[in-house]
């Protein structure tokens, strides 16, 4: 197990290293120069190519790339991302706060899949091919189908704005966590619980079950004993899940005017300001490849079979 | 095919296709059978309610609302469409190179699609729109970039797989062209699976590309979209939300053909899913 855990680890080194230059180089391909944006947003009221000049030279635009490059490396790996362009402040002090505004979004949201998942799994498995079983697969189908901020839009009518019992956004207390929970896990949920009823449904016909039957257990301890087995495969489904959440938060985070990191990136993108998504692609980039391998290796923890296959 | 002849065979998937052949097809023509002009701005008729000569009602500036639906197809549907053909067959040259010359050309390959996928599609997609600009074509461009390599993952894996079949050694053996063992032999196989992960693919993207378009990132106005029909129809969300049925029901329809179609194109890759215990409908 030490192996696998040590050569996961070493695969995703370079891949971090990797993903912190495709970051940079994305940037680089930018149309606009970088120079000109940070003096329009000064508003200096005439940009000549002198001044652009002496821009690039302040930001040290004019050095080579690949010293740029690190130079930008080292400086990020001390979560020094630069100045944003249009409000010219400290990217991280913009880019952090917003970083834990998502995260908090995105466990509150796994922990909301995690339970609704095996809850309507277990139920659908137990009840298979019964009426609660085709309503939950017909209910949950649709949902899937439905776009998150279709679906913000609507919650946002009916309760906030209809029946006037949660806020309509805004980050304030637990109950504005709610509505953007909900949404965002919906989908998830409509997904990882055919998981889960399938393979409960596939140890339904083990031996030990009809063994258990036979031995004259209850019911109730034989979808316990099922349920314990199946949960391998949720684990894995929902460590999964994790940085999938986090990597897709933006739409749901502007409905609900989320102050997170979706938020933030989309303002950053109409002022073209580099540097805040700069610094939020790297950080959500590696935030997924640590999370990835988080469950890679949690998965190999609960599949022996996984570890020796490279 | 026996792919084919199995889905003709289930009424759900059929009909899932036709109903996707369909709409597309309306896409297609849209300037034929759309009833008006989709970016005509008729003030006397803001929010009216639907009519006989607007089947839909109207818009915020009283264009017509079904001509927009119509027209939508075309970037909500098609244009994701042709992105999806272009990166599966991306994906596919990839994935055969890896997969099929196996080596140090695999190796890259494989290395350069670790670093692709380990980046959400929203994040790129942002990123990208971020450098080149707002615009449909940009986030397509950006979907592209980064799906092909989540198809030469998965196309590799099944060249491996049919690579080590009798008949394509025994091809191997007799000294058949690698262009006709992979054109004849392989391919035709891979086809299948191509299939059934595309389909599937299809119904995330037009969620996601909606909702970029929803943000403001995707198509420029005043041309139609249904992402960015239904980000017009929230600012009035409160006064008319009837706006808000046609484009959702529009997006939500062609996304549950997708995952029916692609439900069914599985079962009739593996008829043994069919069976009761391990449907997966």
């Amino acid at each position: 197990m030490g192996a696998y855990i040590a050569r996961r680890i070493l695969i995703t080194l370079p891949l971090l290293l990797a993903v912190s230059f495709l970051t940079f180089l994305l940037i680089s391909f930018s149309p606009v120069e970088p120079a000109e944006v940070i003096l329009r947003a000064q508003e200096v009221p005439l940009i000549t190519d002198e001044l652009i000049e002496r821009t690039n030279e302040e930001l040290g635009l004019d050095k080579p790339f690949i010293i740029q490059y690190f130079h930008w490396l080292i400086s990020s790996l001390q979560l020094d991302f630069g100045n944003s362009y249009v409000k010219n402040e400290p990217v991280w002090n913009l880019v952090g706060p917003a970083f834990i505004n998502t995260f908090k979004l995105t466990v509150a949201s796994t922990i909301v899949i995690i339970i609704f998942s095996v809850l309507i799994g277990v139920i659908c498995a137990v009840n298979e091919r019964k009426m609660v079983d085709r309503w939950m697969r017909t209910i949950l189908f649709v949902f899937t189908a439905t776009p998150s901020y279709l679906l913000g839009a609507v919650c946002i009518y009916l309760f906030s704005v209809k029946l006037d019992l949660l806020p309509t956004s805004g980050m304030e207390g637990v109950e504005s966590y709610i509505l953007p929970v909900l949404v965002t896990s919906l989908g998830y949920i409509g997904i990882y619980f055919r998981n889960i009823r399938s393979a409960m449904i596939n140890n339904l016909n083990e031996d030990y079950v009809l063994y258990g039957r036979a031995s004259g257990l209850s019911e109730y301890t034989i979808t316990w004993h099922i349920l314990r087995n199946s949960l391998q495969v949720a684990v894995s489904i929902f460590c999964m899940a994790i940085p999938l959440i986090l990597g897709g938060t933006v739409v749901i985070e502007n409905v609900f005017a989320w102050p997170g990191l979706g938020s933030l990136s989309i303002g950053a993108i109409l002022n073209r300001d580099f540097p805040i998504i700069q610094a939020y692609v790297l950080i959500v980039a590696v935030a997924f490849v640590i999370f990835n391998m988080i469950s890679d290796i949690l998965n190999a923890m609960l599949n022996p079979r996984i570890r020796n296959d490279s | 095919m026996r792919l084919i002849r199995n889905l003709v065979r289930d009424k759900l998937g059929i009909t899932s296709l036709l109903f996707l052949v369909l709409v597309m097809l309306m896409g297609v023509f849209a300037p034929i059978i759309a009833p008006h002009d989709p970016l005509a701005i008729n003030m006397p008729l803001r929010y009216a309610s639907p009519s006989w000569e607007h089947l839909l009602g109207n818009d915020h500036l009283g264009r017509d609302v079904l001509s927009r639906i119509l027209y939508g197809i075309r970037a909500s549907v098609l244009w994701i469409f042709l992105a999806l053909i272009i990166s599966v067959c991306i994906g596919t040259v990839m994935g055969f190179i890896a997969g099929y010359y196996r080596g140090i050309v695999d190796s890259i390959i494989m290395r350069i699609c670790d670093v692709m996928l380990s980046f959400p599609v929203y994040v790129i997609t942002i990123a990208i729109v971020g450098i080149l600009g707002v615009g449909l074509e940009n986030i397509l461009f950006a979907f592209v970039l980064m799906k092909w390599a989540w198809f030469a993952r998965i196309i590799r894996t099944s060249v491996l797989q049919y690579i080590e079949m009798e008949y394509v050694k025994y091809a191997r053996t007799i000294g058949l062209s690698h262009r006709s063992i992979i054109l004849r032999h392989i391919l035709p196989l891979t086809f299948s699976d191509i299939a059934v992960v595309a389909s599937s693919s299809m119904s995330s993207m037009i969620l996601q590309i909606s909702g970029l378009s929803f943000l403001g990132l995707g198509i420029k106005a005043p041309n139609a979209e249904w992402g960015m029909m239904l980000s017009e129809a929230r600012e009035v969300m409160f006064t008319r939300p009837e706006l808000m049925i046609a484009p959702g029901v529009a997006i939500i329809s062609v996304v549950i053909g997708f995952n029916f179609l692609s439900d069914s194109l599985q079962v009739a890759l593996n008829p043994e899913l069919r069976q009761p215990s391990k449907i997966i409908e």
